[in-house]
């Protein structure tokens, strides 16, 4: 494969948005775990409750500064860098992430500075009502984010206009409750809520293997284990949902992933094990486990699922149809209104393979003209690169069930040991931290390389997605980018542990006699209220 | 759907060239004075307790404040996708640069007072500094080239092409006009900054605040007057030429453009838009007025007229141009043919009705519990809850 423009463009958005993923899943599962902590606390009136929010409370803001930092790269790099898939796609894709910012990015922001400064200006019940705010927002970011994706993945409710050379919405509902959206967000925040999980046990082991803080981490792993259990089934639960729905929608993506060359008679295998060999369109070494893949895939037991070859087959046929389309355009394009009903007509019957016709575009400038060679070369571009795929899937369902026996382990303890960890466990727990990270990354990485070579599926391919910009311009940002993260990286992880190493800032005690002194200058509030009322 | 015929193509069109620029504005007046008092940071605070003050003053609320600016592209990607895709691609170091910076400034503001180390915290205040005055020259830089118009054409299929090697496209942004506009546009948020930092602040900090403050006020209102001129006599305006249709396909190749005249013609045929560049001069002078009499309440207010009328003016004089090609006038971009379709330009709006109130309400509600001056007491008593 040759190294140009689309190339660097891409490695430039994998690399930011892998890194500001390493700072999101935190976010969001951290804010529902401390708002968790926060609520138990203004229940009991227990000062270590509040202990424990106010210190996992502050090293979600060292993580929630880089993810909104770096998130600002993610919205800005559509235009910079894929201005192409911005004007085709725009008129769909922008409108989940605008209405990211009104609904969830404004809650979240303007909520989470009164989170922290908010403590002495606030009643407790009030100061629970911001954290929720500041969780709720979190979690509703996520949401316009996979609409958005899931879009991506499933272009549904939208169709092109050839007065505006565009995709345009048809249907706002279906764009909304787009299942394989739906699906994407509950195993993306479930994802998140594991995250933070097993980041919480993590840490409190650390805590109990040094016989530090331990009124404080016994606690910490009791909620991390609860939440963390209902997450991680969650988790694995929506990811087979995804899988369902990847079997009428992006049938390519779960083919590849499954390295399943060939359609096999249902119900098919799933290949727990296997090396994958895209020349020779075969698996070597593969472990197969019957029925498995067509039950996930189909939940039934006669349904076919399609393999690559016939995948392939499949995209010919329609690149051929989307040719006839990208004629019809060119008249569409130069006549306008003034086009004949049958070029109209012949649009219409073809338009939705036109984005076929787009694949061409790679190897010539008049796709309706292409050789047959050229539609063939087309056709097989449509696999993506098989084996990253099938290991990246396994990692990531690997370490899912890893998460649920280990929340499992826990919780038993927690509810009915006493609280009793063995340090075996709790070495270990010290050792999953980076886990939940590595699954996360995974699962974006199938998610994205898995629908190449397109953007859009089926609608716009990836190779004309990218901006008229030139290597060095692209060379120079992600340079700049490479450097600046891994800097902040540093920082982050310094800090990070700093504060982890510290503990919390006020012992049990110092934060009972802040409780005494908030009950007395909120009394005293009322009373100045009530004078200084019409001053405001 | 059929809701959405309720408001025709051409007036929703009109309605978001409306929005945007009152988010745009938004963002202006909210982020621009954690983004003055960033770049007036080094100069109206010395002490580590005075930086602090500070910093303390913007603390809690740039984080929602800079939700304006996010929210700003997020809407012109959803309303203007040719916009969004022309102008990020098309200035793309320029872009990368103000990323940049508005990558540094909120873990700057997280990260300065977690460690003790004079060295750490000097660099995260530089940090501050950039991460203020960068993006505010920037923008200012931006209007600049976008009145003279950007060298760029579309495709038939609607790819943007940008003229030049690239080195040359990004100094050619770097033009006398373009610099002069971004000196003000940093003028105006160093004053809206001062205005800031006069009400939360006191002590050695308002003071100096107030000081450089007057005279950022009369660069503004001086450099504002003195681009006016020169775009009236300098350079040439852009017009739609022929017969054309408000409520078409957004596909700007559908019109014809020229070059030519002057962009002051639209003062001509709509006068009342004088109010805008008359808000933003009076607005300057009051808040110099104010910033010297050391009055609180009424600069900030003084500030932010003069912010709203010195913005609104650009996207007044253009109307209804919004990013016109100097190399290619066809291919320029406007308020009839650059919008989203009918049906997502409804949608957007029917979400924004209900939620941009909202966040003005809780917007309002934070800034009244953080009401009052930012003190160096409450810095040294709450050195663990502060930055």
């Amino acid at each position: 494969m040759e190294f140009g423009i689309v190339e660097l463009s891409r490695l430039q958005f994998a690399t930011t948005a892998m890194f500001h993923f390493l700072f999101v899943p935190l976010t969001i599962g951290l804010s529902i775990i401390v708002a968790i902590m926060e609520t138990v606390y203004v229940m009991t009136n227990r000062p270590i409750w509040r202990q424990m929010t106010k210190f996992w409370g502050a090293l979600f803001g060292i993580n929630f500064a880089i993810g909104v930092a770096t998130g600002i790269t993610m919205e800005f790099q559509f235009g910079m860098n894929w201005s192409y898939f911005s004007q085709y796609v725009g008129d769909i894709f922008g409108a989940p992430l605008a209405i990211e910012g009104l609904m969830a990015f404004f809650l979240e922001a303007t909520f989470v500075g009164l989170f922290f400064f908010g403590w002495d200006k606030l009643s407790k019940t009030a100061h629970l009502g911001v954290t929720w705010l500041v969780a709720i927002g979190s979690n509703f970011s996520a949401l316009w984010i996979l609409i958005a994706n899931g879009w991506m993945q499933d272009p549904v409710g939208a169709a092109f206009n050839p007065m505006t050379m565009r995709m345009e919405m048809t249907d706002f509902w279906a764009v909304l409750f787009n299942e394989v959206a739906q699906a994407k967000f509950v195993h993306t925040v479930s994802a998140g809520y594991v995250t933070a999980s097993v980041f919480v046990l993590g840490v409190s082991a650390w805590y109990l293997l040094r016989d530090r803080h331990v009124e404080l981490a016994r606690r910490s792993i009791a909620v991390a284990a609860a939440f963390g259990l209902a997450s991680a089934f969650s988790v694995v639960l929506l990811g087979d949902e995804s899988g369902y729905n990847a079997t009428h929608s992006q049938k390519m993506k779960l083919a590849a992933i499954e390295g399943m060359w060939h359609t096999e008679p249902a119900p098919a295998a799933i290949t727990a094990f296997g090396f994958p060999d895209q020349e020779a369109r075969e698996t070597h070494y593969a472990i197969h486990i019957p029925y498995v893949m067509g039950l996930i895939g189909t939940r039934s037991l006669t349904t076919e699922i399609p393999g690559i070859t016939e995948l392939v087959a499949q995209a010919d046929t329609r690149i051929r149809s989307g040719m006839i389309a990208y004629e019809a355009l060119l008249t569409l394009r130069a006549e306008r209104e003034a086009t004949p009903q049958v070029v109209k007509d012949t649009f219409e019957r073809h338009s939705a393979d036109l984005g076929f016709a787009l694949l061409l575009r790679k190897y010539t400038d008049t796709p309706h003209l292409a050789t047959e060679a050229q539609i063939k070369m087309a056709a097989n571009d449509t696999v993506p690169t098989v084996w990253p795929l099938f290991w990246a899937f396994r990692i990531m369902a690997g370490l899912g069930f890893a998460f649920i026996g280990t929340m499992i382990y826990f919780f038993y303890r927690a509810s009915f040991k006493r609280m009793q960890f063995p340090r075996p466990a709790l070495h270990l727990a010290v050792w999953m931290i980076p886990t939940p990270w590595i699954a996360a990354e995974m699962g974006w990485f199938v998610a994205e390389f898995g629908r190449q070579p397109w953007t859009v599926d089926g609608v716009l391919p990836t190779a004309l997605s990218v901006s008229a910009l030139s290597m060095t311009e692209v060379a120079i940002t992600l340079a700049g980018f490479v450097i600046f993260y891994s800097i902040l990286f540093v920082v982050e992880m310094g800090l990070m542990l700093k504060y982890i190493r510290k503990g919390p800032f006020l012992e049990v005690a110092e934060t009972e006699a802040w409780m005494k002194r908030h009950e007395i200058r909120l009394m005293g509030r009322k009373n100045a209220d009530a004078i200084a009322m019409p001053a405001e | 759907m059929i809701l959405h015929e309720l408001l025709s193509y051409e007036t929703l069109r009109l309605t978001w060239w409306v929005l945007v620029g009152v988010l745009l504005i938004g963002f202006a007046l909210t982020d621009g004075f954690d983004m003055g008092v960033g770049a007036l940071l080094p100069f109206v605070a010395k002490t580590d307790t005075e930086r602090r003050v500070a910093i303390n003053t913007v603390g809690p609320v740039w984080e929602g404040n800079q939700v304006w600016f996010i929210l700003g592209g997020g809407a012109i990607f959803a309303a203007w996708p040719p916009l969004y895709a022309v102008s990020f691609s098309g200035f793309y170091l320029a872009m990368w640069i103000v990323l940049a910076a508005l990558i540094v400034r909120p873990v700057a503001f997280k990260y300065r007072s977690k460690r003790d180390d004079p060295r750490w915290r000097a660099t995260w205040d530089w940090a501050l500094f950039a991460g203020g005055a960068v993006p505010a020259t920037i923008f200012g830089v931006a209007v600049g080239n976008v009145l003279q118009g950007v060298p760029f054409h579309f495709t038939d299929d609607l790819h943007a092409i940008y003229e030049g090697v690239w080195y040359v496209k990004f100094l050619s942004l770097l033009n006398p006009f373009a610099l002069c506009a971004g000196v003000v546009s940093l003028a105006m948020l160093v004053m809206h900054g001062a205005a800031w930092l006069t009400l939360k602040a006191e002590g050695p900090v308002q003071t100096r605040a107030r000081r450089i403050g007057s005279w950022a006020a009369l660069v503004a209102i001086g450099g504002y007057i003195g681009l006016g001129l020169w775009l009236a006599y300098g350079f040439d305006g852009y017009q739609i030429a022929g017969a054309y249709v408000t409520g078409g396909p957004s596909n700007p190749l559908h019109f014809e453009v020229t070059k030519g005249g002057s962009w002051m013609q639209a003062y001509a045929l709509r006068p009342w838009i004088a109010i805008a560049p008359i808000m933003g001069v009076v607005g300057g002078l009051m808040a110099y007025l104010g910033l010297r009499a050391g009055r609180e309440i009424t600069t900030l207010l003084a500030s932010k007229m003069a912010i709203f009328g010195m913005i609104a003016s650009v996207g007044l004089t253009m109307f209804p141009f919004i990013l016109p090609s100097s190399t290619d006038p066809r291919s320029s971009l406007t308020v009839w043919n650059a919008s989203s379709s009918h049906l997502t330009l409804f949608i957007m709006l029917v979400v924004t009705v209900i939620f941009l109130p909202l966040i003005l309400i809780y917007t309002a509600w934070v800034y009244k519990v953080l009401w009052g001056k930012v003190t160096e007491a409450d810095v040294s008593e709450n050195s663990h809850g502060l930055y």
